[in-house]
Order: C-alpha cells, then structure tokens, then sequence
C-alpha cells in the first residue's frame, strides 16, 4: 500500500493515510479500510486525466444522465415536503410535478443514448462485465421506479395504469405482494424503496467505471489480437495524475 | 499492476470480450466541473421544458362519475359484481380462487401465489354498501330477502335481470327495467345506483371498516369492470391494442421505453392468448436477461465490432495511430 | 413565484385530443414519436461531434 509523504500543517497534525500497525492488520477495521483503499486510491476515485482516446461527444451521456436523476431526486424531496396531494391544489406544485416528469423523461432520454454507445463501443471488454451489469440492472429498476411514480398520481392516469398493469404482475404471481391498486404501497415503493435501490446500484455502477477506467478502443483491424499469455484487463492506472503519463 | 493481487490468468483472447489495455497518453479532463456543467444544463432543460409544457393531471373516475354518466352501464356492472360474473368476480388469483389464471404449460406463478387479496364482489360491491343505508326500508328489505333466498332462487332472479338491464333506461332519477320476476334484485341494483349517484358508494368502498385509507383495490376494481373508465382510455389511445403501455394522456410524450413490452401485445398470437399477461412478460424477462448477459453471449457481443459504428466514435484515436505509424 | 408560475403554467397546452401516426399495425403518438427521433438524431450526433473544449484541450 503506498502512503504518500506526510504534510504538516501548522498546528503539527500529519494528515497521511495511517499506515496499518502490524498487530493491528487482523482487525476487520483495518482490513476493510486496506482494502477500500488499494481498490479505490483517491487518485482513482477522482482522477484529473483520462486517455486520449475519450474524445468523442458520446461520453458525456453517462453524466448527463447522472445529472438528471440528480435533479429527479430533488425535485421529489420538494414534492415529499409537501405531501403527495399538494400538486393537484396548487400551481407551484404543479410546477414542482411537471420539473420531476421532464427530469425523468430527460433521464430516460439521457440513460438510453449512454446504453446505445456502451453496447457499440463493448463497453464491458476487459474485466468490465460487471459495469455493464451493473448498468443494465440500473435502466431495469429505473423503469420500476418510474412506473410506482406513474401509479402514484391519484388521478385518471393512475387508476388506467394501475388496473391495465395489475393484470401483467397478477400473472406472475406477484400480485400477491405487489399491489398495484394500493396507493400507500405503491407511493412507498417510489419514494423509499426503489430510490434506495436505483442510488446503491448506480453507485456500485460508479464505483466500477472508475475501478476499471474507459474502455480502450478496438485494436485496428489490421493488427492481429494479441497470441499466447494475454493478461485479461487490469485496474485504471492510478499513476495518471498530475505527475505525467501513465506508465 | 494487478490491483486485487490475483494471479493473471492465461487463455485465449477473444476481441469482444478482452482489451489491450491503456499504455498510452492521457490527457486533462476535469470530472467536477463536467458534472457542474452538466448538472446545469440539465436543470435549464428541465425548467424550460417545465415552463413550456406544464404536466398533465386529468381528473381521476369516480363511482359518481360513471354512475352519472352511464348509469346503464354502471346497473350491469352492479348485477355481474352480484351473480359473481364480473371480471373481478371471475378473475382467479390472487382476488379469488377461481377457475381462470394465465399459464404457460402447466406452470401458473399466479395459482401457485395463491389469493393474497380475497374480495367477494357481491359483498364488497352490493350488499355491503347497502347494508350501510339503514335509513332506507325498502332497500334494506330488499336486502334481507335476498338473504333469505335459497342459492337458486338468487342465481334466477340476477339471470333474468341482467338480461332485462340491457334494455334499461334512466329517466327522473331512476332506472327503468323492462319488468320481469327478479324478486328483490331491482330494488337493490336501483337502490345501489342511486347511492353511487350521490357519491356515498365512493366512500363506502373506501372505508370498508376502516377509518384511514390508502389501498384503493376494491373501488378500483369495481370501476375497471364498467366501460366509462375504458372508454376515456380508448379516447385517449391508453388502451392495450392502442400501444397504450407507452402513451399518456393528452399530447404528452409517454413511456418510450416501453415500446418493445407493448409491441407484442399488438401481434399475434398474444393479441387474442388469454395468457398473453404471462407470455409476454415472460418473453420480456428472458429479453432483459439477454440485454443483462451480453457480455458473456458470443455473436451477441460481436455486434458492436461487426456493425463498425465505433470506427466512427474512436476515429481521432484510429487517425493518431496511422499517423504514428505504430500498431 | 407563484405568480410567475400562473403566468406562465404551459405555454404550450399539450392536454387536448392527442395526435398519433398509423403504419400497417404500429400506432405511436406524435410526441413519442418526436422523442424516439430526437434520440436517434442527438446520438448521431453525439458520435460525430467531439468532446466540448476537446479542441482547445492541450497535452501534458
């Protein structure tokens, strides 16, 4: 583990990574925290480089699209102080509603261009299934979240979805548990358990794309792929920092 | 560097799923301020979208609503809820324990659930409600005759009046029914459409013994079964053999995401299965699960490389390459 | 704000009668339709286009 050069500051703390005392490594503390930090160094979790060969537009879908459900969050925590009948009474509610829809349209919108570039830049090559994966499952819960949103309307498009939708989930059995004709439910669903589930799952998402890097282009199709002992992908290069190319 | 300390492990590399990976120049790229700036564009989206457009918020059905409206209609829902032919009253799991639920083979996920929900629609819909008029004689007598009446007796009376219904009318305040011997049935069908007018069954419904609620089920139920609420939906394009799973009301842009789950249910054979709920979704499981797997999916994850388009998105790097003349 | 916002409400009013397409037995809304293509179109761009700033950027 490398532990960079103490910097005092003026009042005499030294603000080094503690290095782990050896009679203290067995402790799960200490282990989780060697773990955490060989696999995700601050200069991997926020790097200031990236490889030349990001250069196309396409690559700020995945941010655009974070920066959408950022702003879903927040305009439903508005939406959350004010009770889930506030936007049928009030025009600043409605404005609040209608902030919350176009954010998750722009979401969707967002989140299916980001989808369509990955798959044709096979975006999960080298050790990157997982992110793929983990994308994947992000857009599932996110059409999830969406339709509890949808049947937590209390209104005509509510009562149409919720008794259309009841007979697709009453078909898998899932009906038994899942109702959608229960508003209660179907409005903690969307507002506690499935944001829940969408940030974690985003996170880990995240987490992953930073672990890994960007996915490096296709060989030229001229070069042939690599014969004999092929190493199967690494981790991002944490070297690519301020300091100069990576090795 | 071999983050995780495992060994590296040997086999064959295979173009769609393994990477050289990077050894070559990095350049400066400012993560923060690209979520800063992205974040605010995104909300002046957002904002003017919002300011443009507003969002749609049409009026949710009532029983008095419908009662009102198509009071016909709602008197031959009211008599299917009560000789149990209602699509509620038939629908199987997990609402009763009835003959129809979807399957594919012999596997049926909705029998094996079992009835989590159990509504008896001539209780919940009819004689309950208008147990909770005690201020009406003839209603309640009508009630008690009902109950009184052997099993046969009733299953006449409702045959015979939910063939006069259709011919009903509704003029001063009532329903007319062409007459006919349907014992105590028509005073409660009137009785019951009267109450639903003045928007005391919307309550009764709800509360079904409780104070507070929130689980609409029954009084959705019993809307769904009457054709007011599917005929504003037809109106509005939300029906299921209209693509309705990806519409919204108005002239709103929908649910595009879910094009492909609604497509299916336009084609054959699923436009006339009756487990077409099971089929498709089954379908569109195993679909998810590919899109899930394609990593792991030969040919599947060749498409990218075959069909080129990265050619185009890495062409400044391609370009790099052949100008330096290295491989 | 709250006058700001009746002042405003919708600017346009998206909430009449809807307007949908028909080829053979695909039925869409104009609206999805409208957003389907502006899909198609930003991600042609997108992959034409470079990164914003990409060429001022220099390399270190």
């Amino acid at each position: 583990m490398t532990v960079s050069p103490p910097v005092t500051e003026a009042d005499g703390h030294d603000d080094a990574p503690e290095p782990i005392h050896p009679e203290d490594a067995g402790q799960w503390t200490a282990k989780l925290r060697a773990t955490a930090v060989e696999a995700f160094p601050p200069a991997r979790i926020l790097p200031d480089r990236q490889p030349a060969y990001v250069a196309s537009a396409l690559y700020v879908f995945g941010v655009l699209t974070m920066a959408a459900l950022s702003i879903v969050i927040l305009t439903g925590l508005v939406l959350a102080v004010m009770g889930p009948t506030w936007w049928h009474v009030s025009s600043t509610g409605l404005f609040v509603n209608s902030l919350h829809l176009w954010s998750v349209e722009a979401f969707f919108f967002f989140m299916v261009i980001h989808l369509w570039g990955k798959f044709f830049m096979a975006a999960w090559r080298g050790r990157r299934r997982l992110t793929w994966v983990t994308g994947v499952v992000s857009f599932l819960v996110s059409v999830g979240a969406a339709f509890t949103g949808y049947l937590s309307q209390q209104n005509f498009d509510s009562q149409w979805i919720s008794t259309q939708a009841k007979d697709g989930i009453n078909s898998t059995g899932a009906g038994a548990v899942f109702n959608v004709l229960n508003f209660g439910q179907m409005l903690m669903w969307h507002i506690v358990l499935l944001p829940l589930v969408v940030v974690a799952i985003v996170g880990i998402h995240l987490l992953m794309v930073r672990r890994r890097g960007v996915v490096p282009p296709f060989a030229p199709e001229a070069a042939p792929a690599p014969a004999g002992d092929t190493p199967v992908g690494s981790e991002a290069p944490v070297a690519a920092t301020t300091a100069g190319e990576a090795s | 560097m071999s983050g995780d300390g495992a060994t590296v492990r040997i086999r064959p590399f295979k173009r769609d799923r393994d990477v050289e990976e990077w050894h070559g120049r990095y350049v400066p790229y400012d993560l923060a301020k690209e979520f800063v700036v992205a974040f605010l564009v995104v909300a002046v989206l957002v904002l003017l979208l919002a300011v443009v457009f507003s969002s749609p918020d049409e009026k949710p059905v009532t029983v008095k609503a419908w009662s009102t409206n198509l009071p016909v209609d709602f008197a031959q829902t009211a008599i299917t809820e009560l000789d149990g032919t209602s699509p509620t009253a038939t629908y199987g799991p997990p609402y009763n324990p009835g003959s129809t639920s979807q399957s594919i083979g012999p596997l049926s996920l909705e029998r094996i659930a079992g009835v989590h929900h159990p509504i008896d629609t001539a209780e919940t819909d009819v004689l309950g409600p208008l147990r909770t008029l005690p201020d009406q004689p003839a209603v309640q007598q009508a009630v008690a005759e009902w109950d009184a009446a052997s099993p046969a007796t009733q299953a006449a009376w409702t045959a015979a009046y939910e063939k006069a219904v259709t011919n009903a009318t509704y003029s001063d305040g009532q329903l007319h029914v062409p007459t006919g011997d349907y014992g105590p049935v028509g005073t409660m069908i009137g009785g019951l459409t009267a109450m639903a007018r003045s928007g005391a069954l919307d309550g009764a419904l709800l509360s079904t013994g409780q104070f507070y609620g929130t689980d609409y089920t029954k009084p959705l139920l019993f809307i769904a079964d009457g054709n007011y609420l599917s005929g504003l939906a037809t109106s509005q394009h939300l029906g299921g053999d209209q693509w309705g799973m990806m519409n919204e009301t108005g002239n709103y842009p929908g649910q595009a995401w879910l094009w492909l789950y609604t497509t299916f249910y336009q084609v054959r054979p699923f436009t006339t299965s009756a487990n077409a709920d099971f089929q498709v979704w089954s379908i569109m499981m195993f679909l998810s699960l590919l899109l899930l797997l394609v990593p792991f999916i030969p040919g599947l994850r060749s498409i990218p490389r075959w069909t080129r388009i990265y050619r185009v998105i890495w062409r400044r790097h391609y370009r790099e390459l052949a100008a330096s003349g290295s491989a | 704000m709250t006058a700001v916002v009746a002042l405003v409400g919708a600017l346009i009013n998206l909430s009449g009668p809807g307007h949908f397409l028909s080829w053979h037995f695909i039925q869409i809304s104009v609206a999805n339709l409208v957003v389907i293509c502006l899909m198609v179109v930003v991600f042609v761009a997108a992959i034409l286009l470079p990164l914003p700033s990409r060429k001022h950027r220099h390399d270190r």
